[in-house]
Formats: structure tokens, sequence, C-alpha cells
């Protein structure tokens, strides 16, 4: 069984700063790491390829320094790496991403037959969620998305069914392979990597494919130019324009400030408190 | 690899890029929206959306149209009657057994046959699982732009004008499809407000066949699983919710969070932050990557108001922030602040409301 893995090196968005006066990002030292999302769809690869042996192949799209969120998966366990990184990919969209990635896909599936493609769920940086479904339609690939269990894999008949989560339940579907799954977050647990992966992950070489390695036909459809989505502009928020009533607990005692809190929310809001009686005495 | 990932710094990033709207493209008119319905239910997103695609079309001077797709045996007329109580002026409808329950490839193939034939300017999505597994196959199969997880829509010029959080949550930014059409976006559940239903509007029904069968159909839906609990969190709905962040430092303190939400008969919310460190469910986040909220009153304990948690919950009626810090970003957009200690606070708040409620509940009984 061949699985390609598709992540994407991200900031750690919990330690961005925005520059209070620029607004622009402050990117410096913020430490890059593989989406987090896309561990769930690595790990239930890994699972895939212990049960049915094979391969699992993490790509990834990205500037030269993403090669060490590919060797942690490598470190993980997953068997070898390609990064496609290209100047021309830069100022990619959804749409721009997905095209490269599938033509990398496609040029990956002539060296070995994939069977099936993994994404997580969306990505923390951009929070999406659409190159997977953009991925499977290019490579014409049954598409199925926030996948919270793989209940089997039948590889002679070329067969998958999965839970699929969906608004109030979850589907149970039934489709053939190849096919292309998002990961939902929660569905496992990310290994420990071994010691000798960890090992194989220093040592291993992480493939570096440009556009032309990767198999683009059309660069139209690649970076800025394939992206039909413009940033016009980008902005701070804007406060509020009336001032929150801010009350300071060092200035007077936490009661009467609660108090006061409590006074006032009721006294503007009587239906608030009117509901909220009702409710607590139903 | 995502609208985010561009240079924000930079932000008329056309460089190189035909902006123009092509000539053959300039006939693409009217907004729509896509009704999402499951098991003879509308998603109310899809209400939201038509609000708001009533008030963009009122700036363009088109119509509004919803689009309903599902089996033979489903009420898809009465949910057009529906849509135009909520703002459309026309439903395409297109029926089919293939159709019920939601599959990926034929609603890809019905939504983009659609779009292809009737050609409208605006298409709107609910982003939920199913949206976003929609959104992004139709825009992909049609070849143009996609922004989700909209907080605000606007027109500018002529062109949809989407507004999203980025980089985490620490910046908004405005994205544009300006050389093709249709111009696509999701919003997320409780994102827009509920329109007002006006019972007299009524409309047009535009028929249209998929022409697909089932065994054209790889994939099988097998049966659906309906959440077994029906007590889960129904955080997007609820009229009180208080929440914690990380400010209220281990799962101990967040206790506190839960005992006032008790008091009052709320929900209780947490920030990514406090998701992640385990002191609350999944299904408890609010914000970007979780849920968003409307509730009459959203007490906020221990959170410092990052974008990303305040595009979850601004369009709450009052808001109280807690919070040790006076600059923290959240007394910007709070109605109500105490600079002070949550640990303190809670306790104390819980007490005084604890007093009040049961007088008055005494009293009503």
């Amino acid at each position: 069984m061949h699985i390609v893995v598709c992540i994407k090196q991200v900031p750690d968005s919990a330690q961005i700063r925005v520059h209070p006066v620029t607004n622009t990002i402050m990117r410096q030292g913020v430490p890059a790491i593989v989406n987090p999302y896309d561990l769930f769809a690595l790990e239930e690869a890994l699972r895939l390829k212990d049960q049915f042996g094979g391969r699992v192949t993490v790509l990834c799209m990205g500037p030269p320094q993403a090669e060490d969120a590919l060797r942690k998966c490598v470190s993980f366990g997953a068997t070898d790496a390609i990064l496609v990184t290209d100047r021309s990919f830069a100022g990619a969209d959804t749409l721009a991403t997905s095209y490269a990635l599938a033509a990398a896909i496609r040029k990956i599936s002539q060296e070995q037959q994939v069977d099936l493609v993994f994404t997580g769920k969306q990505t923390i940086d951009g929070d999406t969620a659409q190159v997977g479904p953009g991925i499977a339609k290019r490579l014409n690939m049954n598409l199925l998305t926030y996948v919270s269990r793989i209940v089997e894999v039948d590889l002679d008949k070329r067969r998958i069914k999965v839970e699929r989560r969906a608004e109030g339940g979850v589907q149970l579907l039934d489709t053939t392979l190849p096919s292309l799954i998002t990961m939902l977050e929660g569905t496992n647990e990310m290994r420990f990597a071994t010691m000798d992966d960890m090992l194989r992950a220093g040592r291993c070489t992480v493939r570096k494919w440009n556009k032309d390695d990767a198999g683009i036909e059309d660069v139209t459809k690649i970076g800025l130019k394939g992206s039909p989505t413009v940033v016009s502009k980008v902005f701070g928020p804007t406060p509020r324009s009336e001032k929150a009533d801010m009350m300071v607990v060092a200035d007077t005692s936490v009661n009467d400030v609660c108090l006061n809190l409590l006074q006032k929310i009721f006294t503007t809001h009587p239906t608030l408190e009117e509901e909220t009686v009702e409710r607590l005495s139903a | 690899m995502s609208e985010a990932a561009k240079p924000a710094a930079r932000p008329t990033a056309a460089r190189g890029r035909n902006t123009e709207l092509p000539e053959h493209l300039k006939s693409y008119k009217g907004i729509w929206v896509f009704v999402e319905h499951d098991r003879g239910h509308v998603n109310p997103v899809s209400w939201e959306l038509m609000g708001e695609a009533r008030k963009l079309a009122d700036k363009l001077g088109v119509d509004v149209s919803g689009v309903v797709m599902g089996g033979p045996d489903e009420t898809l007329d009465a949910f057009a009657k529906e849509a135009y109580v909520y703002g459309a002026d026309h439903c395409y409808i297109m029926r089919d057994p293939v159709l019920k329950g939601y599959r990926n490839e034929p609603f890809t193939k019905g939504l983009t046959d659609l779009v292809n034939q009737y050609q409208p300017e605006i298409l709107l999505l609910g982003a939920t699982t199913m949206g976003r597994d929609l959104a992004g196959s139709v825009a992909t199969t049609l070849g143009t732009g996609l922004t989700a997880d909209c907080t605000e829509l606007n027109i500018d010029g002529r062109a949809l004008a989407a507004t999203r959080p980025t980089f985490g949550g620490s910046l908004l930014c405005t994205i544009m499809t300006l050389a093709y059409r249709p111009q696509m976006a999701t919003v997320r559940p409780r994102v827009m407000r509920m329109p007002k239903r006006d019972e007299s509007r009524t409309g047009d029904i535009i028929e249209m066949s998929l022409g697909m069968v089932e065994t054209d159909i790889v994939t099988k839906l097998l049966s659906f699983i309906p959440d077994a609990e029906r007590n889960t969190v129904n955080l997007a709905y609820a009229d009180i919710i208080v929440s914690g962040g990380k400010g209220l430092k281990n799962a101990d303190n967040f206790k506190l969070v839960w005992e006032l939400a008790r008091v009052l008969g709320a929900e209780v919310g947490a920030t990514r932050a406090a998701v992640q460190a385990g002191w609350a469910e999944n299904e408890r986040q609010v914000g970007q990557t979780g849920k968003t909220v409307r509730p009459r009153l959203y007490i906020a304990a221990g959170i410092s108001g990052a974008i990303q948690h305040r595009v979850g919950m601004e369009g709450s009626d009052v808001i109280v922030a807690i919070n040790t810090d006076p600059n923290a970003p959240i007394f910007d957009f709070a109605h109500y602040g105490i600079v002070g200690n949550a640990m303190q606070v809670l306790p104390v708040l819980t007490q005084a409301f604890r007093a009040h409620l049961d007088k008055r509940i005494r009293k009503v009984a």
C-alpha cells in the first residue's frame, strides 16, 4: 500500500505577535512546527502501513526550511519525504496550492501507484480546509473529508469504508481506492518516535523538487499568478466605539465590584434577568 | 498555501497578474445561497446567509437565489418557500434520488452545472462539514476563488470583499476574487444575524435535472448514525456562556467557570489554549477554529481577547471580561470590564448571582 500524506510547516500560531504600530506579523523567533492537524493524518497513515505494509510518503510544499517538518514526520515513521519548493510557488492561495500538490502526487504515482492521500482537516495558519478537497478534484480521487474512523480497507477489492463526521451525526461511506482522506482531529494519538526512526530521519535525504521536477505543466496555475483570490487589505481589529465600563478590583473590595456588576447588567438588561430566572425555575 | 499565507505586509498583492474581470464573465449576475438541509431540516446557517445575501444584493441591485438540492421525497418546495421568507427572490431546485443524503460527487456536479448554466456572481455556503466539503470541490472544478470562514461580507466596487481572521487570528484580512466568477465564500453558523421573517415574500422556482444515475457514483452512503447524545453541548445557541482562558492557570481553577455557569444556567466555553491544556472538551472551544456564539451574556474569565477568540463571540449582546491586565485587548470590545484576578473574582461573582437569583426564583415560586 502506498500512502501520500500532505503536510504543511506552519508558524506556531500561539507564539505569533503583531507589531502594535505597523500591524505586521513579527515572525522572528516564532518556531515552525508541523501543522498539528496533519499529525492525525500521518498517524492514521502509519497505522495502515503497520497493518498492510507498504510505504508512507510525506509531501510538503513550502520554503527550503520546511525540510525540518518533513524530517520530523520521518522520525515518526514515514518512509520517505518530498519537498516541493520553488520561488514560483510563492503567494499561492488554496487553488494554486492544490494544483501544485496534485501535480506532485501524480509524479509520485509514476514511481509507485498511490492508493490513498491523507491531509489534515485544515491548517492552523490558514484554517481554510480547502486544499484537501482541491487535490481530490484535480486527481479525480474520491473525496472523504472529516473522517473520524477508517472502518475497513480491502486492498484486493480496492475498497475503503470510513465514518465521516457530519452535522448532527456520522455518515458511513463506502468507496473505492484511490481516495483522499482529510482526517479529523482527536481521532488518534501520534506515536512516540523510535530511536531507529529518529536516526533515520537525521540521515535520510529529503528529495527537493522544483516546479519542473514536480511535473507542473501550466505555470500560470501556480503561485500568485494562479491564485484567483487577492488580499486587498490587512488590518488590526477595531475597538468598539464606546469604551467598556471598567471596574478595578484593587480600588474597592471584590464583593462590591461583583454586586455592582450584577446590578448594572440586570438594570440595563432586565429581560436577561427575567429569562435567566425563568430558565432556572423550569 | 492559503490566502493567509500571502504577504501580510503588502496588502495589494496584484504583482503581475490580471485583476480585470474578463468580458465573458461580466454577464454573471445575482447572489446565490446554498440551502443546506438534512433529514427534513434546513441548517439555520443557510437563512443567516440568506439575510446577508439580501443586504449585499440590494447594494448591487441584483436578485438573491436559494439553491436547494435533495431527493424526490424530501420537502424541497417547502424549503424554497422558507428561502423566500428569509429574502430569496428565486430558488433553483435539483431533485434526484442520488441527492438524498449528502455526497460530494453528485452535489459537486449538480452545483457546478447550475453555476455554469445560470451564472451567479456570488455563491455563499455555510462553513459546515457539508459546506466546506462542497465549496472546496466546486471552486476547484470551476477554477475560481474561495474565501473560507468569513466574518464579514461587503461590496467594494462591484466585487465581494470577504473579511476573515488571518495568521492565527492576530489580524483581519479582506480578500477579493477580481478576475474570476463566481466569487465564493463560506461563513460559519452564527457569524451572521438571523434575518427577520417576511411572510409576505414569495418567489419563483427554476428546476434543473442532475443527469446522473446511482451507478455513476462510486461512493455509497451506507448509513447515517445520528449523534447518540441529544444533550450534547449546544454552545452556538446558548443564552449565557461563561468562558475561561489561559489566565485561569490550571484545570482546578477552571472549575470556577463551571460553578458560575451552573448558577446562571449557562453553558461553559473555553479558548483554544484552555482546550489544548485539557481543561475543557473540544466542543466547548469558542473562536475561529471552534464555535461562533451569540449569547445574550458572555462572561470571559482570564481571556486576553486575541482576534481568534474575538471573532467567535463578539456578536454577543453583553460581554463581561475579567482580566488582570488592564491593557488586555478584550477590554477593547467588552461592555463591562473587571480588572482583577479571575480566580478571586469568579467565586464572589458566583455567590452574588446565586444570592440574587435565589431570591428572585423564590419570589416566582
